[in-house]
């Protein structure tokens, strides 16, 4: 049987200016899966996952969320799929004026209808799955240290167990070993909640470990995509170039 | 020769000229919206009274000593300006008319930008730059009810009650100079001043007010919103804000006195 298609982007384009960003991103993401778009610094990754978010408006294609078109819809339509989704930002993006908890339970509390009561152990609940403890609660995010802060924002994202989970670069700024922590903490709150996740990331230990699939964004286009197996298999030039981090190759770079 | 120097003048006068116009476009996209979502439910009532602390209770101080020293230089201004006459009633009448159609409103009001709209084009500056914004949107949270309404609501009403409480304080600066410091009858003083009283004069302050309120909390979320860049983004649109509402302050200032006392 066909897997399913969660979310299905055709022709996606977005330009800043004279800037074309998006040049034609055709892509499928299927249900439970993992997908991670690599690509360099400015390729288009973060532009991406917002117009899917629906944070920018594309100039035009399609972006279907279950079978529903998001591109040019009411704010109803966007909402109620923003209550299926759920994002770690790369810098954590937590309210500073709002303490830890008062920060995971946002949403609960917001649009859930919860009472702080309640919506705080449940905050306290899920601080504990992604390895905090308690006492940091009533603390505010400025008292956090950078790999804390991520685990915050893991909480925040799933803590409506959401269907679909965005991660713009989890593991950018953290040490090889909290990064670890985190892909780990990816992996099983993806599993926990059989939650279909897309991850953009320039860190290959990081898409290696987490991805079902890998897709590579070059220049506005999906320029490569399938399995991490086929990734070390590859002979696409770009791929290449990008898996090994060298400076010679098609891709250039302005110095 | 002439066709293209009439080319390169058009076009450098165009270019600004376009792009004052998509900053004009853009921020009344950007206050329909805003005026749009103050009546539109859900009502963040919590970060309505917690702005009402902000910009009312925390600027009394700066808007009581401003007014305090306003009321305090007209009345000693107008002594040294107008000693020929009947000084007592010309000195309560001078202090109560510019104080309360125009020093108290304006002078507050601009204190207000300085201290408030510069803190909210900071805040929300800094949530835009770090991506805050975007997660409230993630979060099934319009930005505009949870962050620019309070603020609008707060502005608009809280600033009349601060220039109400200025007027009060700026009467008793000019009270404090006339009869301690130039030896007026304190009740020949005070029963000039309630002589004087007229409502219009009051009420034209506290419309002057709910205006400046209004555009100091418009433009402190404007540029906040719309700033982008990192740190230096968000100082730009700090400076931007207390610029842009000081300016439109004193434009309105003229067009509401205009429109109460033109005949």
């Amino acid at each position: 049987m066909e897997k399913e298609i969660k979310i299905r982007i055709r022709d996606l384009h977005k330009s800043f200016g004279k800037k074309n960003v998006l040049n034609g991103v055709n892509l499928d993401l299927y249900k439970g899966e993992s997908l991670v778009v690599i690509g360099g610094s400015g390729t288009g990754k973060s532009v991406l996952i917002k117009c899917i978010q629906g944070l920018l408006t594309p100039d035009s294609g399609s972006i279907e969320i279950d079978d529903i078109e998001i591109v040019n819809e009411n704010p109803d339509v966007i909402d109620r799929m923003h209550s299926k989704m759920g994002m770690l930002f790369q810098g954590g993006a937590l309210f500073d004026s709002l303490t830890v908890w008062e920060n995971v339970a946002f949403d609960l509390i917001q649009n859930r209808g919860f009472n702080k009561k309640e919506a705080k152990i449940v905050a306290v609940k899920v601080l504990r799955q992604v390895g905090l403890t308690e006492d940091i609660a009533d603390l505010y995010p400025s008292e956090l240290s950078g790999g804390m802060q991520k685990r915050v924002g893991l909480a925040r994202a799933v803590i409506t167990r959401p269907e679909i989970i965005f991660f713009d670069e989890p593991t950018t700024g953290l040490d090889p070993i909290m990064a670890d922590v985190i892909n780990d903490l990816i992996i099983e709150s993806a599993k926990d909640l059989g939650a279909t996740t897309l991850t953009i990331t320039h860190d290959m230990a990081s898409a290696r470990k987490i991805a079902d699939k890998i897709a590579m964004l070059y220049q506005g286009k999906i320029i490569w995509y399938g399995t991490v197996k086929d990734l070390d298999k590859t002979t696409n030039p770009y791929v290449r170039q990008f898996i090994n981090g060298s400076s010679k190759g098609p891709i250039k770079v302005e110095k | 020769m002439i066709i293209r120097l009439g080319e390169a003048f058009l076009r450098t006068l165009g270019k600004p000229l376009v792009k004052f116009l998509y900053s004009l476009g853009d921020l009344t996209a950007f206050v329909v919206k805003a005026i749009y979502h103050c009546f539109v439910p859900p009502f963040y009532f919590k970060l309505f009274f917690k702005q009402v602390l902000d910009i009312g209770f925390y600027s009394l101080p700066v808007v009581g000593l401003t007014t305090l020293f306003a009321g305090m230089v007209i009345a000693l201004q107008t002594y040294s300006g107008f000693s020929g006459f009947k000084a007592e009633s010309v000195i309560a009448s001078v202090v109560l008319i510019s104080v309360t159609r125009e020093l108290a409103p304006v002078l507050s009001a601009l204190m207000v930008a300085g201290r408030i709209g510069a803190a909210m084009a900071a805040e929300i500056g800094t949530m835009r730059v770090t991506e805050q914004i975007d997660a409230l949107v993630t979060l099934s949270t319009n930005p505009f009810k949870y962050l620019v309404a309070p603020r609008l609501w707060a502005g608009l009403l809280v600033l009349p009650l601060l220039v109400l409480v200025g007027d009060i304080i700026g009467i008793f600066g000019g009270y404090v100079v006339g009869v301690y410091k130039l030896g007026f009858n304190p009740a020949n003083y005070i029963t000039a001043t309630f002589q004087d009283l007229q409502y219009i004069g009051i009420i034209s302050g506290l419309v002057k007010a709910a205006v400046f309120g209004f555009i100091i909390s418009m433009m402190g979320c404007y540029h906040g919103y719309k700033s982008k860049g990192g740190a230096q983004g968000v100082g730009n649109a700090t400076t931007n804000a207390v610029v842009s509402s000081s300016i439109l302050i004193l434009i309105f200032n003229y067009l509401i006195t205009e429109m109460f006392f033109s005949r």
